[in-house]
């Protein structure tokens, strides 16, 4: 056995390069804080193994895709644990690749002469949102079919090359069933591919450079001296990766397994929509969890920013300050307590997109389509031109965006006590000519139907009444 | 061997624009005033498109006689707009987008009108020209 060992170390040199790879030495105090990295690597293999076993039964046409995850999900034998584990499995890779980002920002372990580490990281995290809004695509429901078009509608922002690249996108000038062909050899091939190059760079980087010593051992960057600097302290007080320091990333990497296969067991995929059929247009796309915050902020934007370029700027613009952050501050202090606006920054970051998130959950904005009448909800007129205001008020869909006594959709203001604050005309005058962001119902309604309303609304509804029995 | 990949990917970047009318149903199923939902097949569905082939779009009888055929995709980000008989606008469930009977815009993010197709009435049935998804 020893023999062949050798045999193939002397023909091929893998054992050797294994050996010196697991023995390379690492700086001290590196701890639970650096094991973000191979955490997200088992996730995407995660993924990669869930991937594989799925396409062996997915099929990627338009006509059945749909019922081939269907009979995934509730007819192949562990077809829902499979699932469960792709989704969740997509979940762990987001946060783990977000919370390695933010580590490796907060610890300055992007300045040289890491530069290249932390671009192929950007790169790597961009790989990923298109994973996962790839996969999100591949359920091909409902939901995945109108995701397309606000992806390609998205796309069409572009300046000029807008619409091509919404038509290369849908592989034509409309969904087809070219589509789902197009953005399965996406999720499947293409950018797994680079997902695999990007990720064999960034861990030959890593190994080349040494993995960056935290900022309690070295904390400034100064470019002529830092190679001599951290050789001398690998030499000094460096640990060997085996044993010394894999260890914590072996345990990670069975607690992000087990998480995964747990929440896949216990919780499960997400359920199968209605039919990818566009001409069901009875639908509210949502996006998946890690995009919700986007789809609060394309909500919530004024419109004179949001029209053209927001859309495609913005994301851009975020780019780009990632790609420049090695390059504007390649040196000088790494502690925290020396980088305030680090901290700041990533705090603010995380609090805006925590906040978008939370909207974007609760989608205030949104119509609520099936809110039920207020008459029939405790809500008790007090006399016959009241009873009419009300039920006015359901019909004309008044109640789609407006609450009163605690019910109805929350996109304009509460009208439960606008009694109090406008008169019987004002109510009218907003009524009949709209505003910024409501619609006039000049021409809809007519006198008698405004009288109603105001009688209605002039009413202190702030207090709910029972119905009576 | 490069060219034939490329070309390949990026046809869908030169092909015409292909249309047909469809029928959508007799004059008579629509009545004057009324705003109802018709569906019908895209122009060259591919053999395996099945039910991704179909459309969609919001059929106006104008009291005047005319007929419009708006897209159901909302100028915001083409979600499907849904047309609501009582205040008489088109909504949109993404990111409350309104708008009014004619198409032109009322609330919301979206800052242009509903695009429309081109409508024709041959033989007592209204046809729609099957156009591409428009895109902003």
């Amino acid at each position: 056995m020893r023999r062949v060992w050798r045999w193939i170390d002397d023909r091929t040199g893998l054992i050797t390069t294994i050996r010196r790879i697991a023995h390379h030495p690492v700086p001290p105090r590196t701890g639970w804080r650096y094991v973000l990295g191979s955490a997200t690597l088992i996730a995407f293999l995660i993924q990669v193994g869930t991937g594989i076993a799925l396409a062996t039964v997915y099929v990627p046409s338009t006509t059945n895709a749909y019922d081939s995850i269907d009979f995934i999900t509730h007819g192949a034998a562990l077809g829902h644990v499979l699932r469960g584990m792709h989704y969740f499995g997509a979940s762990a890779m987001m946060i783990l690749i977000g919370l390695h980002l933010l580590r490796v920002f907060l610890t300055a372990s992007y300045k040289f002469p890491r530069e290249v580490n932390w671009l192929t990281g950007v790169g790597l995290l961009g790989l990923v949102v298109v994973m996962a809004f790839t996969g999100q695509l591949l359920r091909w429901d409902q939901n995945a079919v109108w995701s397309a078009v606000v992806a390609a509608e998205q796309a069409g922002r572009v300046p000029w090359i807008g619409t091509a690249l919404a038509h290369f996108i849908l592989a034509g000038d409309r969904l087809g069933g070219a589509t789902l062909s197009r953005f399965f050899a996406f999720h499947v091939f293409f950018v797994p591919a680079i997902i695999f190059l990007f990720i064999g760079i960034h861990v030959y980087l890593v190994l080349h450079h040494g993995i960056s010593e935290p900022p309690e051992v070295q904390p400034r960057i100064d470019p002529a001296t830092y190679r001599k600097e951290y050789r001398a302290l690998l030499a000094a007080r460096g640990r060997p990766f085996w044993p010394d320091v894999v260890w914590r990333d072996a345990i990670m990497a069975l607690v992000v397994v087990i998480v995964v296969l747990a929440l896949a067991q216990w919780i499960g995929p997400p359920e199968v929509g209605k039919p990818p059929n566009p001409s069901i247009i009875n639908a509210s796309p949502r996006p998946d969890w890690y995009f919700l915050w986007y789809f609060a902020v394309l909500a919530l934007l004024p419109k004179h920013v949001e029209q053209p370029y927001f859309i495609v700027l913005a994301p851009l613009i975020a780019l780009m300050v990632l790609i420049a952050l090695p390059f504007v501050f390649p040196s000088g202090e790494r502690r925290l307590t020396r980088r305030p606006w680090a901290v700041l920054v990533a705090a603010g970051v995380l609090f805006v997109v925590g906040y978008f998130w939370w909207l974007g959950e609760r989608a205030p904005w949104s119509p609520v389509f099936d809110v039920q009448p207020l008459v029939l909800h405790g809500v008790a007129p007090a006399d016959t031109l009241q009873l009419t205001g009300a039920r006015l008020f359901h019909d004309t869909g008044c109640e789609f965006c407006h609450t009163v006594a605690g019910q109805g959709g929350h996109h304009g203001p509460d009208l439960s006590r606008v009694g109090a604050r406008l008169d019987s005309a004002q109510i009218a005058s907003r009524i009949l000519g709209g505003g910024p962001d409501m619609p006039a119902f000049v021409g809809k309604l007519s006198p008698a139907d405004v009288q109603a309303l105001v009688a209605f609304l002039r009413r202190d509804h702030s207090r709910r009444i029972d119905p009576s029995p | 061997m490069a060219w034939p990949i490329v070309g390949f990917l990026f046809e869908p970047l030169v092909r015409r624009a292909q249309g047909t009318w469809r029928t959508v149903g007799r004059t008579a199923q629509f009545p004057p005033g009324s705003t109802r939902q018709v569906a019908f097949l895209d122009p060259t569905p591919l053999p395996w498109a099945g039910q991704t082939a179909a459309t969609a779009s919001w059929l106006r009888h104008e009291a005047g006689g005319d007929f419009i055929a708006f897209s159901v995709n909302c100028t915001h980000l083409g979600c499907p707009v849904r047309w609501e008989q009582g205040p008489q606008l088109f909504m949109c469930p993404c990111h409350g987008g309104v708008f009014y009977a004619d198409g032109s815009p009322a609330s919301g993010p979206p800052l242009r009108a509903l695009a429309r197709y081109p409508v024709r009435v041959v033989g007592g049935t209204v046809q729609i020209w099957t156009g591409p998804l428009p895109i902003a």
